[in-house]
């Protein structure tokens, strides 16, 4: 953390910054009473305490609503989890699947306690309607009808809730620019999802006859790689999965090892993709879940 | 906000005399990615003799991913080049996909860096036995691992948001190979070694940390102090 440059930069908008709070060789002292092995999540709270002292609010409804759409997200995807591990026989592999759920309850419970910290209010399962995994509107009839009778259904289903999380927190990543402590955080969350999603993909492929990878590998008329044709829409978008261009450069005429062109293959694997916010909801709402 | 001209071997203010000394280490390239300098305070650094500096800003920040980029590019060309023993197709195709996209985003920062790059960095991977799998896929998870915590160790201090957005893309593919690696391997892909216990949030390291580690296989070695 660059602790100078945050108080510089607080005591560019405010000089009193220091007096205000406490005499900084103190705040300093405090913050490395911590030890030196600090879990990510002390850290950006008791810089929040600090801006909550100074300021009597510590994030902008910008951010809270960021992190309350991060955190739709991941309410969705515990409870899918949960569900699917309480489906009696459904899980084979419980021991892998249970290091997701686990992953996905914890930042449930980290993004709750983080926007409730910045003086919001986070969302929860009460505010929901309904949470349909079949797909069908809340009537539990959808194109997934069997999601949880069937584990190479909900194994298709978890894929494609991984690789759609992932890119909903890269769409999100551009409103906390900037934002040590929730970019950072945003960023740590969708590193793991993004772990999820090659996981699940491995485990697919390699125990069950799926032919993907666990990187998502489209083609010039395909984005979507999963072999599943209703989830287009999650593989596509503004800026589909097939995109080979990056910051205006062109990466087919890159040279690779093979020769002085990249295939598309190799350029659409190697760079995920975002989805708005917009896009997600469109794909989620009404199928999948609706609030109150 | 206030912009300083800055010189790539890290926002050092040398006078010409100096200037012209440190020309050689690309100092040169104050390009088009220079011109979007920091606003932030730097703190005065100076360079170490024999190092190359990634600079200052956010062209210091794509300098410090084209140089990991490099590194890891140029350690699995040598995987696939002399794969171990009795690698099976399974995982050469695998370790290849891996290879291809480290090789595109060292080409991609390559690119877009221009003048602005850092130069081409010389490995040393003496310290891996390429002929072991377990030695080998060690070694990868390393990579993987340091590089997903190098990009979200930086990622706030990204000012443009099209670099924080590709820096995104790419730091997500690093996180599945991360992962793919550790189920080659027969451990957790979300192990608490990367991945918080409790909070389920992967760590991330600062480029002073990320550095140290990676350069014990740079012959060339490589700073960030502008970002420490």
């Amino acid at each position: 953390m660059n602790l100078f440059g945050i108080i510089e930069e607080i005591e560019k908008v405010d000089p009193e910054f220091n007096d205000r709070i406490s005499p900084r060789r103190d705040a300093i002292k405090n913050m490395s009473s911590f030890g030196t092995k600090v879990a990510l999540a002390a850290i950006p709270f008791a810089l929040g305490d600090l801006f909550k002292k100074a300021y009597g609010a510590a994030a902008s409804s910008d951010v809270i609503a960021v992190l309350n759409f991060a955190l739709t997200l991941e309410l969705l995807e515990a409870t899918f989890y949960n569900q699917g591990l309480a489906a009696s026989g459904l899980v084979k592999d419980t021991a892998y699947i249970t290091y997701i759920s686990n992953d996905e309850n914890n930042h449930v419970k980290f993004l709750t306690s983080a926007i409730t910290a910045a003086g919001g209010t986070p969302v929860t399962a009460n505010d929901l309607a309904y949470v349909d995994f079949t797909a069908g509107g809340g009537k539990n009839n959808g194109p997934f009808a069997d999601v949880f009778t069937n584990y190479q259904t909900f194994l298709a289903v978890a894929e494609t809730f991984e690789d759609t999380g992932v890119r909903a927190y890269k769409g999100q990543a551009g409103n906390l620019l900037g934002n040590q402590t929730y970019l950072t955080a945003a960023l740590a969350i969708h590193a793991v999802e993004a772990r999820h999603a090659s996981a699940i993909r491995y485990l697919r492929t390699s125990k069950y006859g799926a032919s993907v990878t666990p990187w998502i590998t489209s083609s010039a008329s395909a984005s979507n790689d999963t072999g599943i044709p209703q989830v287009d829409a999650n593989y596509g978008g503004a800026t589909p999965e097939n995109n080979t261009t990056q910051g205006g450069v062109n990466l087919l005429t890159l040279p690779s090892i093979e020769g002085s062109t990249t295939s598309v293959a190799v350029a659409s694997a190697a760079f995920d993709e975002a989805l708005t916010q917009a896009e997600v909801l469109a794909i989620l709402v009404p199928a999948f879940v609706n609030t109150k | 906000m206030k912009t300083e001209t800055e010189l790539i071997n890290g926002n050092v203010n040398l006078a010409r005399r100096s200037f012209l000394r440190y020309a050689g280490a690309g100092v040169a390239g104050v390009g088009l990615m220079a011109a979007a300098s920091s606003c932030h305070k730097d703190h005065t650094v100076t360079p170490t003799a024999g190092t190359i500096d990634v600079g200052s800003g956010d062209p210091g920040i794509l300098n410090y991913a084209y140089a990991l980029e490099q590194l890891e590019a140029a350690f699995y060309t040598q995987v696939i080049l002399t794969p171990y023993s009795g690698m099976p197709t399974v995982e050469l195709n695998l370790l290849t996909d891996i290879r291809d996209h480290e090789v595109l985003h060292r080409e991609f920062f390559k690119a877009a860096l221009g003048t602005s790059a850092i130069q081409g960095l010389t490995p040393d991977f003496s310290k891996i036995d390429f002929s072991s799998r377990a030695a080998v896929l060690g070694a990868a998870k390393t990579f993987e691992d340091l590089g997903v915590t190098a990009y979200d160790g930086v990622g706030y201090l990204v000012q443009t948001p099209a670099y924080l957005l590709i820096a995104g893309k790419i730091v997500s593919v690093e996180a599945r190979h991360a992962s793919l690696i550790a189920n080659l391997l027969g451990v957790s892909f979300v192990g608490s070694d990367q991945v918080d216990a409790s909070t389920g949030l992967n760590a991330t390291n600062k480029p002073s940390v990320v550095l140290a580690a990676a350069n014990t296989y740079l012959k060339t070695k490589v700073s960030a102090k502008s970002f420490s």
